[in-house]
């Protein structure tokens, strides 16, 4: 999901399927359908397990030809070309084929009905393969392997302490970790320093105080806030970080695994109702609600708003409609009485998902792929060319120039510490996804109540996969 | 001679007919054929569960709804861009002034003609981008910035068009009828240029209006014309995907706001690629090619009329 293309990836798969689909005519719709040949062994390769080598803890055969499959988007493919030289490096016999494609499900998806997908692929981009899909068809390792496996810098480590919060949970299925997410990303609001500054605004803390900034913005002519309404999820990055900081941890574990009983919890109708304000005080920017996230983030980067709900990405994919001396700023969401976690808790994960198949014929080396990508040295790399921080816990060599967004929201990680939680069910509970964010353009749309909201988000979790 | 022919013949046939059979009859068996299985379009893994996903399809509240809407375009896009390409094809071709007796179109008829034939010219990805920008929401829309300068619409509450829950699928059906006027005009003008000139020369002899004309001549001569387009239109109506899908709201495919504009090849999709219900998407794709050759051949019958020799 959040990453530093060009676009973000949700909204381009929604359109870029839809083209795809219609360039195939009409009546293909039929024979979309069929494709699968259906042969191929359906039986799983045996799950590696863990050897006491920490130099090769999944036993990776030099021999064994490695198959790797990148999404080549903002971030291109020749980062993952470092890793493959490395793995090669250490297993001299090995052949690594490389793929660098957008078309990840176009490839895949074939591949996997037939049984013979890769060893190791990045699974995002416009027509990445649906994670939660992938998982009920058995097609996917359980990770926890490789977050036992030892630290390929510092062996006494395991991966999973070098790791940021967060990333294991983005990757979790059910319980089990499935895919190991590579890019770290914060999401909130974010707006202009220097507008803010010329205007004398301070960044409010609390959410009363953010309600009185939109009054304050509002009276000086400029809408307060703006949105990606016609994708609803961006407006729930603000409804479901008030529900998380009201609520606790625990309250997000069980919203995101479709607990039912989680939409009876007070915070949840407390969050919903604290955004409803914005639409009470009339506060949108006129015609967000229909706008697409290029049309609403070129507007709040000309000045017609003040605030957007975004991730990190945000920076990245409006580089060019953003003014040189816009000075773009991080606000994690502000807080509300009696919240169960700070006011620096925020809503922190991990995008770009690195997957092993389960029918892979070199799981070993796929486990193994990933192990190399997450060195210092590595991560090191990767930052300075996307211009976007990696799931590795200081995972940036100290020269490595950041932009004032991207350095603004490592701050807020930096403040955070610790406290950080992670919706997921946008990306692992799709079904259920799609019916919370019709409620919630119901909502900015003032179509429905936040009690209303409330009682479709509960009914949305029968859709549990 | 025969034993010469039939090769040759054959020889051309064989491969378009293997192609046919291998890329499009080959792959509508296969979707019958999973759409009895519970396919996750993820993996080869499939178990047969008989006809569950129909029975299924019937009772989902969602579908059906979609259906309605299908139902909706059904009734709306033929009759719309049919009676609107048959007045604007009668204008250009016979609607003239007849200063000296002849027949002809309106002033400028040439122009106009590919005018109206500009949009049929577009890809519904560009009539897509296209007409979000007509339809925008705040005054950078094209509609919306009119209105505002004209003063109906205010400023600080634009119209929302496309995302309305009311008009979003009209505001779709638009863009449909739009684009499509141009192509049946074309086709309907030169059904209309095959009618000899005589025949109008007579009945302007005679004294007949331009709406005499137009029921008692054009009309009955342009029947297979519009027969033929009232089947591709039904087709064309049980599709509208591309534009659905771009042009509202909504999770995965549009169809929203809050599936006010869902129709049956959003919801297939949706199935098949977002929640991974390939086998009830493709009981929905069966579903689909059987309304609309079911649509095919009654219209076909029930259109049928005595041919007019002339």
């Amino acid at each position: 999901m959040g990453s530093a293309t060009e676009y973000n990836r949700r909204d381009l798969f929604k359109r870029a399927a839809a083209i795809t689909v219609l360039a195939a005519g009409g009546t293909s719709l039929l024979a979309a359908c069929a494709g699968g040949s259906g042969s191929g062994d359906s039986k799983s390769s045996a799950a590696p397990s863990l050897g006491s080598d920490s130099k090769n803890p999944f036993g990776v055969k030099a021999s064994d030809a490695l198959d790797v499959v990148i999404f080549k988007g903002g971030y291109g493919d020749d980062y993952a070309k470092v890793f493959e030289d490395a793995y090669k490096k250490a297993y001299a016999g090995a052949n690594v084929s490389h793929l660098g494609t957008q078309e990840i499900s176009g490839k895949l998806q074939p591949r996997f009905n037939a049984g013979s997908p890769p060893d190791v692929f990045d699974n995002s981009g416009a027509q990445a393969m649906k994670a939660d899909v992938l998982v009920s068809a058995d097609q996917l390792t359980d990770l926890t392997v490789l977050l036992d496996a030892p630290y390929l810098d510092d062996p006494t480590k395991k991966i999973r302490d070098v790791l940021l919060p967060g990333t294991v949970e983005q990757g979790t299925i059910n319980g089990k970790m499935y895919s190991l997410n590579y890019v770290y990303t914060v999401f909130g609001l974010w707006y202009s320093a220097k507008l803010f500054k010329e205007k004398g605004w301070t960044p409010p803390k609390t959410w009363d105080e953010f309600i009185t900034l939109c009054g304050t913005i509002k009276a000086a002519g400029i809408a307060p806030f703006a949105h990606q309404g016609k994708y609803p999820y961006y407006a729930n990055y603000v409804i479901f970080s008030l529900i998380a900081k009201q609520g606790g941890l625990d309250l997000v574990k069980k919203i995101n695994a479709c607990d039912a009983t989680a939409w009876d919890d007070p915070a949840v109708l407390a969050g919903v109702t604290a955004f409803n304000k914005i639409m009470e005080g009339d506060f949108l920017l006129p015609g967000t609600n229909g706008m697409t996230h290029t049309e609403s983030q070129t507007a709040w980067c000309q000045g017609k708003a003040a605030f957007i709900p975004s991730g990190s990405w945000l920076e990245n994919e409006m580089l060019a409609s953003t003014p040189a001396d816009f000075d773009m700023a991080f606000l994690p969401i502000p807080s509300l009485p009696n919240d169960k976690l700070p006011a620096t808790a925020l809503w922190a994960g991990a995008g770009e998902p690195f997957m092993v198949p389960s029918k892979a014929k070199n799981k070993a080396g796929g486990l193994e792929f990933l192990r190399m990508m997450l060195t210092k040295d590595g991560s090191s790399k990767f930052v300075a060319t996307a211009n976007s921080l990696t799931v590795l816990k200081d995972g940036v060599n100290a020269d490595v120039p950041l932009k004032p967004g991207t350095k603004s929201s490592a701050a807020a990680v930096k403040a955070a510490g610790d406290v950080t939680f992670n919706f997921s069910f946008q990306d692992l509970q799709t079904a259920f996804d799609a019916e919370v964010e019709n409620a919630t353009n119901e909502l900015v749309n003032k179509r429905i109540s936040p009690a209303e909201w409330v009682s479709r988000g509960k009914a949305a979790t029968s859709k549990k996969v | 001679m025969r034993h010469r022919k039939t090769p040759f013949i054959f020889g051309f046939l064989v491969v378009p007919v293997v192609l046919y059979i291998a890329l499009v009859i080959w792959p509508y068996l296969q979707t019958f054929g999973y759409s009895l299985t519970d396919w996750s379009g993820a993996s080869p893994d499939m178990n047969f569960i008989g006809l569950d996903n129909y029975t299924k399809l019937f009772r989902d509240s969602a579908f059906l709804d979609a259906l309605q809407h299908n139902l909706l375009l059904l009734i709306v896009l033929p009759l719309a861009t049919i009676l609107l390409a048959l007045f604007f094809a009668f204008m250009l071709n016979v609607g003239g002034k007849s200063g000296t007796g002849g027949v002809q179109g309106v002033r400028g008829s040439a122009f106009y003609k590919v005018v109206f034939f500009f949009p049929q010219v577009l890809s519904v990805a560009i009539l897509s981008v296209l007409f979000q920008g007509v339809y925008r929401t705040d005054k950078g829309g094209l509609l919306n910035g009119v209105l505002i300068a004209v003063g109906i619409v205010d400023e600080n509450h634009p119209w929302d068009f496309a995302s309305n829950p009311t008009f979003g699928l009209w505001c779709v059906m638009g863009v449909i009828i739009w684009s499509g006027v141009g192509f049946y005009l074309v086709l309907f003008s030169a059904a209309m240029q095959s009618i000899p000139k005589d025949i109008y020369e007579a009945a302007l002899l005679d004294g007949a209006k331009r709406g005499t004309t137009f029921f008692k001549i054009t009309l009955p001569l342009l029947w297979e014309s519009i027969q033929t387009a009232w089947v591709y239109l039904a087709i064309a109506a049980m599709d509208a995907f591309a534009l659905v899908s771009t042009m509202t709201p909504g999770a995965y495919y549009g169809g929203g706001p809050d599936h006010h504009s869902e129709i049956m090849a959003t919801l297939l999709m949706r199935n098949f690629i977002t929640y991974g219900k390939a086998g009830y998407a493709c009981a929905m794709g069966v579903v689909i090619f059987f309304i609309t050759l079911v649509l095919s051949v009654v219209s076909l019958r029930v259109t049928r009329r005595e041919k007019i020799e002339f």
